[in-house]
C-alpha cells in the first residue's frame, strides 16, 4: 500500500485527467456522434429495406394468388358456357325435329282430309251423273218404246254398250 | 512425436506458474534494500546523489539484481525518453522531455539537466534532484535527507512534467482523435459505409454499444454514456497495446492513470444516479428497519469500493503482465545456454500473445464494469414491484 501511494504521481494524474476529459469531449463531438448516428441510420435503412422486401414478396404472392383465382374463374365460366351452348343446340335440334314431325303429321292429315272430300265429291258427282244418265236412258227407252220395238231394243243395247264404254 | 496436448499444456502451465517464483520471488524487500543502500550513500558523500541514482538502475554488478533494477525502473514513469542505454560508456539513446514544476512559480527546464538522474539540476536558483523518478528540492550539493521507509524527506514540488507517460497519453489521444474522426467522416463520404483505417474499429464500436452499453444500462438511457464508454474502452485498449511494444511504456500499469479513470467512472455514476439508486444505499427497501441502519454504511462503502476495485484490477493486471514478461525475457540472459534461452524465448512469445488477450480483456472488463455501475445508478423500480 505504501508503495502504491509512493508510486502515485500527482502531476501525471492531473495530465491524465485533463487530456482524457478533453479527449472525451472532442471525440464526442467529432467522432462518436457521427459514427453512432451513421451506424444507426444504416441499421434503420437495412431494417426498412428488409421490411419493404418482405412486403413486396407478400404483394407478389397476393398477386399470384389472385391471378390464379381469375384464371380458375375464367375456366369455370368457359365450361359453363360450353355446356349451355351444347344444351341449347340439343334443345334446338329436338325442337326442330318435333316441329317437323307435327308439321308433317298435320300435312298428312290435311291431305287425307282433302282426298276424302274429293272422293266424296267425285262420288256425289258420279251418283248424279249416273242418275241423270239413267233418267236419260229411261226417257230414250220410253220414247223408243213408243215407236219401234226392235229399234228400241237395239237402242237399249247400244246405250248399254255406250255405258260400258264409259 | 506423439505428445498429448494436455500433458504439454500442463507442463507449460506449471512452468509459467513456477518461473516467477524463483526468478522474481520478493521484489518489494529487495527494492527497499537497494533504497537503503542508496540512502546511506547519499548521506556519506557530496556527489553521492549521482552514484545513488545511478545505482538504482545500473550499478548492481550481478545479472539478477541488475535485471530486477531494470524491471523496477521500467515500471515507473520516466522523465526522459530513453530507447536504450549503453552501460559501459553511460550513453543513453533517446530524447529529453520538458520538466514543469510548480515551486513558488512555474519552473520549466529540460530533463537533460538531470543527466538521467546523475546530476543536480539548477533552474532560477533552485536545485532539484531526480531520485527514483521523483523530483526533490535540494541544495547545490544535492543532499537528500533520509526519511522513514527509505524515501527522502526533502520537499517534493508539484511535478507537472511532460513525462514519458504523458507523451504516451498525448500520442494515443492524438491517434484516437485522428482515427475516429476519419472514421466518422468516412460514413458520410462513402454513402453510409465506413472506409479507411478506422474501419477496423467499427465492429469494436458496435461491440461496445451492443454488448456492453445496451445490456447493462438499458435501451433508453445508454446513449448519454456512450461517449465515455467508447473513449475509455479504446483509451485503455490502445495504452495496453502500446505497453506491449518495445518502446517501454507502462501507462495503464501506473496507479495514477487507473485512479483517474476509476474516479471518472465514480463521478459519472454518482452524478447521473437517480433517486432509486440513493434510496437503495441509504434506505434499503424490503428489509427490517434496524437492518436499514446497518446496511446504509455498508452500501455507502460499497460505492467507493467499486471504483477502487476497478483501479486496482487494471493496475495490477498490466503491472503483473509487464513484470512476468520482462522476467521471462531476462531469463534468456540468465540461462545463457541454448536450451534455456530457447525455452524462455518460446515462453516469452506465448506470454506476449497472452498479454495481447489481457490487453483486450482488461479494456473490456473496465468498460463493462463501468457500464454496469452506470446501469445500477439508473435502475428503475424493481424491488417495489415485488411488494405489490
Amino acid at each position: 500500500m505504501e508503495k502504491l501511494i509512493n508510486d502515485f504521481s500527482f502531476g501525471l494524474f492531473i495530465w491524465q485527467v485533463v487530456i482524457f476529459v478533453g479527449l472525451i469531449f472532442l471525440l464526442k463531438k467529432f467522432a462518436w456522434k457521427p459514427i453512432l448516428d451513421a451506424v444507426n441510420d444504416r441499421e434503420e435503412g437495412i431494417k426498412n429495406a428488409l421490411l419493404s422486401a418482405e412486403n413486396a414478396k407478400k404483394e407478389m404472392q397476393n398477386l399470384q394468388a389472385s391471378n390464379e383465382r381469375i384464371l380458375q374463374e375464367a375456366r369455370l365460366e368457359r365450361d359453363t358456357l360450353l355446356k349451355e351452348a351444347r344444351e341449347i343446340k340439343e334443345k334446338m335440334i329436338a325442337d326442330a325435329k318435333e316441329e317437323a314431325q307435327t308439321q308433317g303429321l298435320r300435312m298428312i292429315e290435311q291431305a287425307k282430309a282433302s282426298i276424302e272430300s274429293e272422293k266424296n265429291a267425285a262420288m256425289a258427282e258420279l251418283k248424279s251423273h249416273v242418275s241423270s244418265l239413267s233418267l236419260d236412258i229411261a226417257e230414250k227407252l220410253l220414247k223408243d218404246e213408243l215407236s219401234n220395238k226392235d229399234a228400241q231394243m237395239k237402242l237399249v243395247e247400244k246405250m248399254l254398250g255406250d255405258v260400258k264404254l264409259n | 512425436m506423439v505428445i498429448s496436448t494436455r500433458t504439454l499444456r500442463f507442463t507449460i502451465a506449471v512452468f509459467i506458474a513456477g518461473l516467477p517464483l524463483f526468478s522474481f520471488a520478493n521484489p518489494v524487500s529487495d527494492t527497499t534494500k537497494v533504497q537503503t543502500e542508496v540512502s546511506h550513500a547519499v548521506a556519506d558523500t557530496t556527489h553521492a546523489v549521482a552514484e545513488a541514482s545511478h545505482e538504482a538502475h545500473a550499478e548492481p554488478t550481478d545479472a539478477k539484481s541488475k535485471i530486477k533494477a531494470f524491471i523496477n525502473h521500467h515500471l515507473l514513469d520516466s522523465h526522459d525518453f530513453v530507447f536504450s542505454a549503453n552501460e559501459e560508456t553511460g550513453e543513453h539513446y533517446g530524447f529529453s522531455l520538458p520538466i514543469i514544476l510548480w515551486d513558488g512559480g512555474l519552473q520549466v527546464f529540460s530533463s537533460s539537466k538531470f543527466n538521467h538522474g546523475e546530476s543536480v539540476a539548477e533552474n532560477n536558483g533552485n536545485y532539484y534532484v531526480l531520485h527514483h523518478e521523483k523530483i526533490y528540492k535540494t541544495d547545490a550539493a544535492g543532499t537528500l535527507k533520509e526519511g522513514h521507509g527509505g524515501h527522502p524527506e526533502n520537499v517534493k514540488p508539484l511535478d507537472l512534467s511532460i513525462t514519458k507517460s504523458v507523451v504516451g497519453i498525448l500520442g494515443i489521444a492524438l491517434l484516437m482523435f485522428l482515427l475516429f474522426t476519419s472514421l466518422g467522416k468516412s460514413f458520410a463520404k462513402n454513402g453510409g459505409i465506413s472506409k479507411g483505417p478506422g474501419r477496423i474499429f467499427e465492429p469494436l464500436v458496435l461491440f461496445v454499444r451492443d454488448e456492453i452499453a445496451i445490456p447493462n444500462i438499458g435501451e433508453k438511457k445508454y446513449k448519454k454514456y456512450m461517449s465515455y464508454l467508447l473513449t475509455i474502452f479504446f483509451f485503455i485498449l490502445f495504452l495496453n497495446i502500446l505497453g506491449l511494444t518495445p518502446l517501454g511504456f507502462n501507462i495503464t500499469g501506473n496507479i495514477a492513470i487507473t485512479a483517474s479513470l476509476a474516479i471518472l467512472t465514480y463521478l459519472i455514476t454518482t452524478l447521473t444516479a437517480n433517486k432509486n439508486y440513493w434510496g437503495h444505499i441509504f434506505w434499503m427497501p424490503g428489509v427490517p428497519t434496524p437492518m436499514k441502519f446497518i446496511l446504509a454504511p455498508i452500501e455507502l462503502l460499497g460505492t467507493f469500493i467499486k471504483p477502487f476495485s476497478l483501479m486496482i484490477r487494471l493496475y495490477a493486471n498490466i503491472l503483473a503482465g509487464h513484470v512476468v514478461l520482462m522476467s521471462i525475457i531476462a531469463l534468456m540472459f540468465i540461462f545463457k545456454s541454448w536450451i534455456g534461452s530457447t525455452l524462455s524465448f518460446g515462453l516469452a512469445f506465448a506470454l506476449s500473445l497472452l498479454e495481447i488477450l489481457v490487453a483486450f480483456l482488461q479494456a473490456y472488463i473496465f468498460t463493462m464494469l463501468s457500464a454496469l455501475y452506470f446501469g445500477m445508478g439508473n435502475e428503475e423500480h424493481h424491488h417495489d414491484e415485488a411488494h405489490h
